[in-house]
């Protein structure tokens, strides 16, 4: 390893969930990082492809990038298996803080690259200068350690990234998934298409017993019984593992007509007429 | 909602913003990575 990063042709292209470009190991964009370059840029100042991109994948599969594509999401899962005496499912406040993700999108991501510029009229990706800890932990700590002329411009910036992720991986053993729930913007635009995704979840009502089986295995504390496709859910699939019944599904599914009074109804009616023929 | 999302490729594909998608991830972001 070389403390250099990919310079092809695939780096036209955004990768589905988080992964800085500036990573040694990328070989792609950051959608992220991608939308606020362009929205920065002097001469667009809205992101077509990049916003176009995102709605597709939205559209097709929703959050299941954060349940299965995201290497941030995958970094934050294995640190919540470290065992720790206290582990917090949820607390108060929880409902709130999970709104700060839209609002680090819209002001971090959009409103301050687009307004926030430099002298040419370029703006800075402020997410990816200010919060993002996937940069510092992917781009970051392997570049400055592999690069004698990094390590020497290291200052307050880099000591405020690692403080960030530092909190990140200790949130993480702490609480399921912190960035997802709280920061991460990207999440924050797939959550939009979670209800309307061409990818959905499930729930057949003439099988389902509402024992509650899914929402306690449910990490994201979502009710998958109640709203399968809920803005939260990261599609990890524990909820349709954990059904005994086979209430929960997933998958390219067409919206099912189960209301069992009603069919049990027509059965009963239908006895009725053979029993009178 | 996914033809929006090509559709919307396609525009930006036309009006050159791939460009400014290679050039910045080509080229170590010190923002990102806290140098700058």
């Amino acid at each position: 390893m070389q403390g250099k990063i990919y310079k092809g042709k695939l780096k036209n292209l955004c990768v589905p969930g988080l992964n800085c470009y500036s990573c040694p190991g990328a070989v792609a964009a950051c959608p992220i990082g991608s939308l606020q370059a362009v929205i920065g840029n002097w001469n667009f100042k809205f992101a077509f492809y990049v916003a176009g991109l995102l709605i597709l994948i939205g559209a097709l599969i929703g959050r299941f990038v954060c349940g299965w594509l995201c290497p941030f999401g995958l970094i934050q899962d294995l640190l919540n298996k470290i065992p720790f005496p206290k582990k917090i499912k949820s607390f108060r406040g929880d409902k709130l803080l999970r709104k700060l993700k839209y609002v680090i999108l819209v002001v971090f991501v959009i409103l301050l690259p687009l307004f926030w510029v430099d002298i040419m009229g370029q703006g800075s990706p402020y997410f990816c200068k200010w919060i993002c800890p996937v940069g510092t932990l992917e781009g970051g700590l392997p570049l400055v350690l592999l690069n004698r002329s990094m390590r020497s411009a290291i200052g307050w910036l880099y000591a405020w990234k690692n403080l960030l992720l530092a909190a990140n991986v200790f949130l993480s053993i702490l609480i399921y998934r912190p960035f997802c729930k709280y920061i991460c913007p990207l999440g924050a635009i797939y959550s939009v298409f979670n209800p309307i995704s061409v990818f959905q979840y499930q729930v057949d009502n003439s099988k389902c017993t509402h024992c509650g089986a899914c929402a306690r295995v449910c990490k994201m504390q979502i009710d998958p019984s109640q709203m399968p496709n809920h803005p939260e859910c990261i599609r990890c699939g524990q909820c349709t593992k954990k059904c005994s019944t086979g209430a929960l599904s997933s998958g390219c599914l067409r919206k099912m007509d189960s209301k069992p009074q009603k069919a049990f109804a027509c059965s009963a009616e239908s006895i009725e007429t053979h029993r009178e023929n | 909602m996914a033809l929006v999302g090509l559709v919307m490729m396609g525009f930006g594909l036309y009006r050159g913003e791939l460009a400014v998608v290679f050039k910045k991830a080509v080229n170590i972001c010190l923002e990102c990575i806290g140098i700058g």
